[in-house]
């Protein structure tokens, strides 16, 4: 992880080259894990299953594609990193298996973005501005239909 | 679990110290605190201090020897506490459970943030630390955009709206006028929130707590121990100390719309007292944004779920109403010096509670309480006072 203090012209945004090729799975194809005897899915993948402890083995498994969204807003003002890319759209999305994650809402017209609209995965540019230069991709949603 | 008391307390103003640093926010605040308790330096056992990010905003970690250090308290154990917003609540917490359990008699708690040494984007990084950096810092989600998407769940779910959201920052202001030690001591008016450009809609600016340098202290000690030095004059007894966590990330949350952490947190803390929500006097609550406090005033159970807006739009929290919310100024016009504000909370409780508070007092303020939540509600810490 890099944290160089700051200074002028030093950005403190995270992420070291080996964080971004740790994420591929999680953050390209949406792979978390399920607990093979409970049927409970996690994304991200958990080391231990918060609800079931040392019962059943977690396995990886994409997560499906498709949700909806739960709650959303629009950022004016975003943290180090964004401060460029205002404004853009977040949401809350449960995908169609309940489990529920944060991500940006693309490629929408604003009206269509409310909650309970169903959502896509795309596979996007999330941020450039990596002390280490590298661009790091991931996935973000648009709404369908 | 013995007795424990606040004897003394110490703060300084909050608000932008362009003339002061680090260390001399702490020395200022620690000073008062030890010197109004009438002990010597000699007596203070330990020394507790939360703060959240002052590598990030300073550069400089190690912050309970250097809190020592800059009181003279050497060679004490001296530890830092960080809990994100709630930072200040669990040293809190900390310093009365040493106490408490016999350790010590006489322990030094302590709050600090020097935030405006940064960028505006920078502090918004920093801060977004508290909650989860690989899934929601990551994607650009600041502190304001985390609650603005649990304010508007909130809204869908119960009908809350935005003017009854700017209605906490009104009355926020309106108490803060009476506070010298506050950051914004000027009146606002619905308009001017609902005017206010948007940060995170349905968040707009005057919604939104500011960046803030202050640091807070409080002098805690053994009830009996106190009473036996006659250092009970103003003393203020910690009648419940509770603490909960909950998922870090806001997505894996059940409903957007509560703090579950705050709920538990509430029903212990009247537990260990013997109370009910309905005999506190006032309360000061973590209002990081207008709608953490609807959110607040639900789950501490002074109205019934998703009432808070309209009980706030009622007048109900204001000074007069039946339970005065946020006297101090809250987090909103008080300020918001992060590691600061949970020790803050507990002092605005002591001269609530000693009729210290001029034009801000609570007639006939029994018992106080104080909410502090860390991130979107993954700390929460409660504290219910009553005067020894």
């Amino acid at each position: 992880m890099c944290c160089a203090f700051v200074q002028e012209g030093v950005k403190m945004v995270q992420g070291s080259l080996p964080l971004h090729w740790r994420k591929y799975p999680e953050r390209y194809r949406l792979e978390g894990n399920i607990n093979e005897q409970t049927g409970q899915e996690f994304f991200p993948a958990r080391v231990v299953d918060p609800t079931a402890g040392r019962g059943g083995k977690l396995k990886a498994k994409e997560m499906p594609r498709e949700g909806k969204i739960l709650s959303w807003t629009e950022v004016f003002a975003g943290p180090l990193g964004f401060e460029n890319e205002t404004p853009y759209f977040l949401a809350i999305v449960e995908l169609t298996n309940g489990v529920k994650l944060l991500t940006q809402v693309v490629d929408s017209e604003k009206e269509k973005i409310k909650i309970g609209a169903k959502v896509k995965k795309m596979f996007r540019k999330i941020s450039d501005t990596d002390a280490e230069g590298a661009i790091a991709y991931g996935y973000k949603f648009r709404v369908v239909g | 679990m013995r007795s424990v008391s606040i004897i003394s307390v110490g703060l300084t103003r909050f608000g932008e110290h362009w003339d002061k640093n680090f260390k001399e926010l702490i020395a200022e605040a620690g000073t008062k605190a030890i010197v109004d308790s009438g002990l010597e330096r000699k007596d203070i056992q330990a020394v507790y201090g939360g703060c959240m990010a002052s590598g990030r905003f300073v550069g400089q970690e190690h912050i309970g020897a250097l809190i020592a250090d800059q009181l003279g308290l050497n060679p004490i154990p001296a530890t830092r506490i960080e809990a994100a917003c709630a930072s200040g609540g669990v040293a809190l917490r900390n310093g009365y459970m040493a106490v408490g359990s016999g350790m010590y008699d006489v322990v030094a708690v302590g709050g600090v943030e020097k935030m405006t040494e940064v960028s505006t984007e920078d502090a918004g990084y920093a801060l977004g630390g508290a909650g989860d950096q690989e899934t929601e810092l990551f994607m650009g989600a600041s502190f304001p955009a985390l609650y603005a998407m649990m304010a508007r769940a909130h809204m869908k779910e119960f009908g809350t709206t935005e003017e009854q959201m700017a209605a906490v920052s009104v009355k926020n202001h309106k108490n803060a006028v009476h506070n010298e030690y506050a950051q914004f001591r000027s009146e606002i008016t619905i308009e001017d929130v609902m005017k206010s450009g948007y940060i995170a809609s349905p968040l707009k600016l005057l919604d939104c707590s500011p960046i803030t340098d202050g640091a807070a202290a409080v002098i805690l000690c053994a009830t009996d121990v106190a009473k036996k030095m006659k250092l009970v004059d103003k003393a203020v007894e910690i009648i419940a100390s509770a603490q909960t966590s909950d998922t870090l990330a806001l997505a894996h949350r059940k409903n957007l719309w509560e703090t579950k952490a705050a709920k538990i947190a509430a029903d212990e803390a009247y537990k260990q007292a013997g109370i009910k929500a309905k005999d506190v006097s006032f309360a000061e609550v973590h209002d990081c944004f207008s709608p953490a406090e609807i959110m607040a005033i639900e789950a501490l159970g002074f109205c019934k779920q998703g009432e808070g807006g309209k009980f706030t739009e009622q007048g109900n929290t204001a000074i007069g109403g039946t339970i005065p919310v946020n006297t101090s100024g809250g987090l909103k016009a008080f300020g918001h010096a992060i590691g600061a504000t949970g020790i803050k909370q507990a002092i605005e409780a002591y001269w609530q509670l000693n009729n210290m508070a001029g034009k801000r007092q609570v007639k006939g303020a029994e018992i106080g309480l104080s909410h502090n939540v860390g991130g979107s509600g993954a700390t929460c810490v409660v504290h219910l006072y009553r005067k020894v």
